[in-house]
């Protein structure tokens, strides 16, 4: 916290005026809608997918119950937006060092806020991409992944030829959460205290090693929380997934091949439109799951944020 | 306050007991010391000299191959990280080689996360391009089929939906921003409605539809579709936005004029109104306009509760309403027959999205750059 926000908040035996109450009373009205509307997402999809659990196999894709309906779901969530995590972090964590460290100072306020374009870009838009552009592309080399790497269960393929597959969504989704990782991390790294940093180099670090002594002990729990963030983020995207994935709900490690898991909110949006009766309560059911998954990953990210500080965006 | 201890952090090379402290600040830019104390260096224009090199060689060995300009690329950027290291490694010393091998992982790693950028908006820019048109701006898909037809009915809906989203969410998240910055006491119930806030950002969108569904579905019954459901929806994803962005805001103004105002008798809402919120103004306009851009392009919740129809629809409270990033979706996935003309209106509707998110982008940026409050201290 800084001086400025040093507010004087009681001045002390002020008169109370009408004008006061009523502002501050809206005021807090305001705070408690929001937290309304939280409880609100929970109280309606709880409420709208209970009558989910009596859903027999019509309503269920040929599925025995919820539980076996939503679990390739989630794995293929899970899956897909590990994978992403896995593209993103390093990439993100290159990006950010570059804008704090790396760049010339001149450079680096432009250089940042190009990344930020990458978050400005619709997500539908990432979607066409991915579909039309990025996974035809990526044929060649899943087609080599598969011929030379098949003895690994990721890349057992056959390859599929429209590219559109779980690890192309992962590619797409790892793009997508690129930006939200760089912004905190790269918020973070500038943080740390200067005379840390000098003293380092002054001892004869070189400009690795400066990061590696100071830079990244100070923002550890910083990163951690970033990349918990770009996954809830990743978790929950729907629109990329949707139109790069074709799916075929199996439960399956093979990132290459035409048959690949779908995710919970690929599998919405794709079957809401022509969803009636109790397979719109299965869905928002599936919703529910996704929203208490992504929820809990927020939750501790920002546990962990708000340990040590609470100004990332 | 813990700060990190340097001595429990060592490096893992510590056996190298090197006779003299190298100078090593920035060893790109300096040029070579001459005396003879200090070690030999890599020259300054050695990184510069293997990247041409690099670039020589790769683009020969792909030629040979018929390689495409990606595996140009990679090849390049392998034979430099290879190269330089090694060369620092003979010349200078293994940390100063780690150094500079880590340098050009660094920057190859930014280089690729903007190659979708460039990629991406090079794509949308040469496919949508030829769609614009003023009749594609003016048209609605009404009884169009094929050939020709427009956005103008997605457009609106856009337009009408976000700025409902905007009304509902800029007064609720404004005015619990002042209520974190100014009443909260940076209390239980204050820190509590901070947390969630931040826990809100991450909503995924489409459980936000998922919630206006269920919600409009009590007073509308099944199957509901109406174009306010999504502005409830988008106002559930961007009021966390507004709050974050207000409160920064309100915070940055300084408590000097808080306690000017209160010195003078002026009431505590009247404060908050006409000196706290006039000062933060450019700040917040920053805010909502980047939160706009930001649910702008959301697809997921108007895809569930907004619907998707050909028509102009100015009813936000009745019936199906389209929006540009549902119109993108579907002209691109069910493009109909011929699926040539669907693709390029959505290619073309993309294009347009872009720009307007583009803009909101530029505009929050001048705003915030031009109307910024000058800092007094």
């Amino acid at each position: 916290m800084t001086a400025t926000t040093a507010v004087p908040n009681n001045p002390p035996r002020v008169k109370q005026r009408p004008g006061d109450r009523v502002f501050a009373a809206t005021t807090r009205a305001a705070g408690y809608v929001i937290l309304i509307a939280l409880a609100g997402v929970a109280i309606f999809l709880t409420a709208k997918g209970l009558p989910a659990l009596g859903a027999d196999r019509n309503d269920l894709a040929g599925a025995a119950n919820l539980a076996a309906y939503v679990w390739p779901l989630l794995f293929g969530t899970l899956l897909a937006a590990l994978l992403a995590i896995l593209i993103a972090t390093p990439l993100a964590l290159g990006a950010a060092l570059v804008i704090s460290h790396y760049a010339p100072r001149r450079l680096a306020t432009p250089l940042g806020y190009v990344v930020d374009l990458l978050a400005a870009i619709p997500s539908v838009v990432y979607g066409l991409w991915g579909l039309a552009f990025l996974g035809p592309r990526l044929f060649p080399v899943y087609d080599w992944l598969a011929d030379n790497l098949g003895f690994i269960p990721f890349f057992r393929g056959p390859a599929s030829a429209s590219g559109r597959t779980i690890l192309t969504a992962a590619i797409v989704l790892a793009i997508m959460i690129l930006p939200i990782i760089t912004a905190i991390t790269r918020e973070i790294f500038a943080q740390t205290p200067r005379l840390h940093q000098e003293a380092a180099l002054a001892l004869g670090a070189t400009r690795w090693e400066m990061l590696r002594l100071a830079v990244f002990p100070y923002g550890r729990s910083g990163i951690v929380s970033a990349v918990m963030l770009g996954l809830g983020r990743a978790l929950g995207e729907t629109m990329a997934v949707a139109m790069v994935l074709s799916a075929s709900g199996v439960v399956s490690l093979n990132l290459i091949s035409s048959s690949n898991p779908s995710t919970i909110a690929a599998n919405i949006a794709l079957g809401f439109s022509e969803a009636t009766g109790l397979r719109v309560n299965v869905l928002i059911a599936t919703g529910l799951v996704l929203f208490v998954v992504t929820f809990f990953v927020n939750f501790a990210a920002r546990a962990i944020v708000g340990r040590r500080d609470r100004r990332m965006a | 306050m813990s700060s990190p201890h340097l001595k429990t952090n060592r490096p893992t090379e510590p056996t190298e007991a090197s006779p003299m402290p190298a100078t090593v600040t920035e060893p790109e830019t300096r040029a070579p010391d001459r005396m003879s104390m200090h070690r030999s260096r890599l020259p300054h224009w050695a990184p510069w000299l293997v990247a041409v090199v690099a670039a020589a060689l790769s683009a020969l060995l792909s030629l040979t191959l018929g390689w495409s300009v990606a595996g140009w690329a990679v090849l390049a950027v392998v034979v430099y990280a290879v190269a330089l290291p090694g060369w620092s490694r003979v010349v200078e010393n293994s940390r100063t080689a780690l150094d500079r091998l880590v340098t050009t992982l660094v920057w190859s790693a930014f280089a690729v996360a903007l190659v979708p950028l460039v990629s991406l908006v090079t794509k949308v820019l040469v496919e949508g391009a030829p769609a614009l048109s003023a009749e594609f701006l003016t048209f609605s898909m009404r009884n169009v089929v094929g050939e020709g037809g427009g956005i103008y009915h997605a457009i609106i809906g856009t337009l009408l939906i976000t700025l409902a989203a905007t009304l509902i969410s800029v007064p609720v998240g404004l005015m619990s921003a002042i209520y974190l910055t100014e009443y909260g006491n940076n209390g239980r119930t204050a820190r509590t409605i901070t947390f969630l806030v931040d826990v809100m950002t991450g909503i995924p969108s489409i459980v936000a539809g998922l919630f206006a569904y269920a919600l409009f579905v009590l007073f509308f019954g099944e199957g509901v579709r109406l174009g306010f459901g999504g502005a409830v929806a988008l106002s559930l994803l961007m009021m966390p936005i507004v709050v974050r962005s207000c409160e920064e805001m309100l915070k940055l103004v300084p408590a000097d004029l808080r306690e000017a105002s209160y010195a003078l008798g002026v009431p505590k809402w009247r404060t908050i109104t006409k000196v706290v919120l006039p000062t933060s103004l450019a700040g917040i306009i920053t805010g909502v306009t980047l939160a706009v851009a930001r649910v702008i392009g959301e697809t997921a919740p108007l895809l569930i509760i907004a619907g998707s129809t050909d028509s102009v629809n100015m009813n936000l409270f009745a019936e199906r309403m389209m929006t540009l990033p549902v119109f993108i979706y579907y002209s691109y996935t069910q493009p109909g027959v011929p699926a040539e003309f669907g693709q390029e209106r959505a290619w073309g509707a993309a294009l347009v999205l872009i720009v307007i998110v583009m803009a909101l982008n530029l505009l929050a940026r001048a705003v915030g750059h031009y109307f910024a409050p000058k800092s007094g201290h």
